[in-house]
């Protein structure tokens, strides 16, 4: 009740903090939600996470009208030291290219990056393309077109799967570039994970983008992707993992990091880490202070719950990495949760 | 509790309740543009009078033009009262004058129960259901029977999955329906039943009296109604977003993917991060309240000057 009253009143004078208040992304809302009724339930404190989007958690953290921020695209390091904001890692997921051609199923079907790019720049225009035959040898394509479909949304996916087009694409990084909302060059728009899904479904020769859970949901064939070591790997919790591993957590100042194109040979490349954002030095630290004891009790018990909704957890010595970070960075950090358990 | 005897204190009293209120409302319209034009300043400056010619729309290089966006708003609007206006005021026509009233009543609150159907199952149904069968049944064969290098070939163009600008103002044309007739049968009973027994004693038939009396009779009124209804499609948004294809480009066919402003609003303002980004939405969104000032302005005046249903 009183975090709700925070919002509208833009401050609340409560220092019990029973309840605290976060916004923000709206890809790893169902852990957080999840997380937020567990943990609700085993110790009485209620945490309220609204998904209004990353930009949105950005603008209320920044305002001071929420406890913790949560956003898909890494803040840089120069703007979190000019917004005085600590940011860190706290689940990971995938992104899934689906594709809808009749005859090819799951796992079928193997692309570049640089071909995605080509494909998502209306150069490819046809599935009988030279540069997918040559990738897919043994696979007879249908002589169709293909239909590009996008995130009309601005979104942290999209952030993510440009970053990659950027990364793998030289001619995607000048005429494209990488944000959550870009200037597509064809296609067209469906509305959330859910609207890119169903024109993929309903258009023979489409192929979209969606996050990993979406893509096993809406039983579309997912193609395989060239990771950075020329492994063409399929999409799954194993290979998320193994991108998330491979990072270089803690070495790159306020762990700006986008997770596409890890080195590993098991890795993912189109994986993603979503973030958190808190004050360095918190309005109220007796709030900022519950809200990282949740976080230190999902890192502990929530894994499961991450898993089963098809998000990974992080590996265990980055979540001791970010137990250090909260030590050093954020005033209000209680003293158990600082140190590495 | 006792009834007040009326005094001049509690009129006064009254008078000024009112007054706040109407104060109240215009507060908040003053407030609504001030904040648009305050937030929607920063990209009209800078982009000037191309903000409304480019249809360049790159939030990562911080370029945005609106042409898209508008013209798709414009578009779909009219496209809808298109499609809309002759079954409305065929719906109309039926339930004033042809269909016995006892009936007419009952079909009356289903044409109503139409409009009170939340925008985003329009949208769902759009997408899953309307869509696939438009593209099947209507696209395809369109596309296939359209002679190559042709006019027709031009506008029908596109993919063929159903998400364009002629699905969206299909749907749109279903949601502002029910408005126009609901109001239409309101203008038609409100003709004086002297009036159409003069007629009828005349020897008019049915439809001489529809046509000839009692549309002429509320023409000026009708004229807003239907301005009411071009109100209530611009700035329609869930279930446009779901259907449109959602492509800022400037549309060239009709079967092609577009934009509507208050679709590319709800798309891009949770997740837009950058100062331009943000004050570019808010300037369409004050495009928008232009556009859509001018119609209810117009339909007001057009309702206002024959003395709205006698």
């Amino acid at each position: 009740m009183c975090a709700s009253l925070a919002v509208a009143l833009g401050g609340c004078a409560d220092r019990r903090a029973d309840s605290v208040i976060g916004a923000g992304a709206t890809f790893p809302a169902p852990v957080y939600g999840g997380w937020a009724q567990a943990y609700h339930d085993a110790t009485g404190i209620a945490v309220n996470y609204q998904p209004i989007g990353s930009g949105g958690g950005i603008r209320q953290i920044t305002a001071g009208t929420v406890d913790f921020g949560a956003t898909d695209k890494p803040l840089s390091a120069a703007t979190l030291a000019k917004l005085d904001l600590s940011q860190f890692p706290l689940l990971i997921g995938g992104i899934v290219p689906i594709i809808n051609v009749r005859g090819i199923g799951a796992g079928q079907i193997r692309l570049t990056g640089d071909v995605l790019a080509a494909i998502y720049l209306g150069q490819i225009t046809r599935w009988t393309d030279p540069a997918i035959q040559r990738l897919n040898p043994a696979l007879v394509l249908p002589d169709l077109p293909i239909t590009v479909v996008h995130r009309a949304d601005g979104s942290g996916t999209t952030f993510v799967f440009t970053s990659y087009l950027a990364r793998k694409s030289a001619a995607w990084a000048t005429t494209v570039g990488a944000g959550d909302a870009v200037n597509w060059k064809a296609g067209l728009g469906g509305k959330g994970n859910d609207g890119v899904a169903a024109f993929v479904k309903q258009t023979n020769g489409a192929i979209g983008y969606v996050e990993f859970t979406y893509a096993s949901k809406s039983h579309l064939a997912y193609a395989l992707v060239q990771n950075a070591s020329g492994a063409f790997v399929a999409p799954d919790i194993a290979a998320f993992a193994a991108a998330a591993a491979a990072a270089p957590w803690g070495k790159v100042p306020g762990n700006a990091i986008v997770l596409v194109d890890q080195p590993d040979p098991a890795a993912w490349p189109i994986s993603a880490a979503t973030f958190i954002l808190m004050k360095r030095r918190p309005d109220n630290p007796a709030r900022s202070a519950t809200v990282l004891r949740f976080f230190d009790w999902a890192f502990r018990t929530g894994d499961a719950t991450a898993i089963r909704l098809s998000y990974v957890p992080l590996p265990s010595a980055v979540k001791d990495l970010i137990r250090h970070q909260w030590a050093s960075e954020i005033a209000s950090t209680p003293r158990p949760v600082a140190k590495a358990r | 509790m006792a009834v007040l005897a009326p005094s001049a204190a509690g009129d006064r009293l009254f008078r000024s309740l009112c007054l706040a209120a109407v104060l109240a409302m215009m507060a908040v319209l003053g407030g609504l543009i001030g904040s648009l034009l305050w937030g929607g300043w920063p990209a009209l400056a800078h982009f000037g009078p191309g903000f409304f010619t480019s249809s360049t729309w790159d939030p990562v290089a911080g370029q945005f033009g609106a042409a898209g966006p508008v013209a798709g708003t414009l578009l779909t609007a009219f496209l809808a009262l298109l499609l809309a206006l002759p079954v409305a005021l065929g719906t109309a026509v039926f339930l004033a004058e042809i269909c016995p009233q006892a009936i007419a009543r009952w079909l009356a609150i289903a044409v109503e129960l139409l409009a009170g159907i939340p925008s985003i199952v329009y949208g769902m149904w759009g997408l899953f259901v309307l869509a696939p069968w438009f593209a099947r049944h209507v696209q395809v064969p369109l596309m296939a029977a359209a002679t190559p290098g042709s006019w027709l070939e031009r506008m029908v163009t596109g993919v063929p999955n159903g998400a364009n600008i002629c699905t969206a103002s299909l749907i749109l044309a279903v949601m502002v329906l029910p408005y126009i007739a609901a109001i239409l049968r309101e203008l038609l009973l409100s003709v004086p039943p002297a009036m159409r027994e003069a007629a009828y004693g005349l020897g008019c038939t049915r439809s001489e009296v529809v046509l000839r009396i009692m549309l002429p009779y509320v023409r000026n009124s009708a004229i807003g109604a239907v301005m009411l209804g071009l109100g209530r499609a611009l700035g329609e948004t869930m279930a446009v977003t779901f259907i449109i294809g959602n492509s800022h480009n400037f549309p060239r066919s009709l079967f092609g993917a577009g934009s509507t402003i208050s679709s590319t609003i709800a798309n891009e303002f949770n997740e837009a991060t950058g100062d331009m980004h943000v004050s570019a939405l808010i300037a369409l969104g004050l495009v928008l309240f232009a556009i859509t000032f001018v119609t209810i302005a117009a339909a007001r005046l057009l309702l206002g000057r024959d003395g709205g249903p006698k």
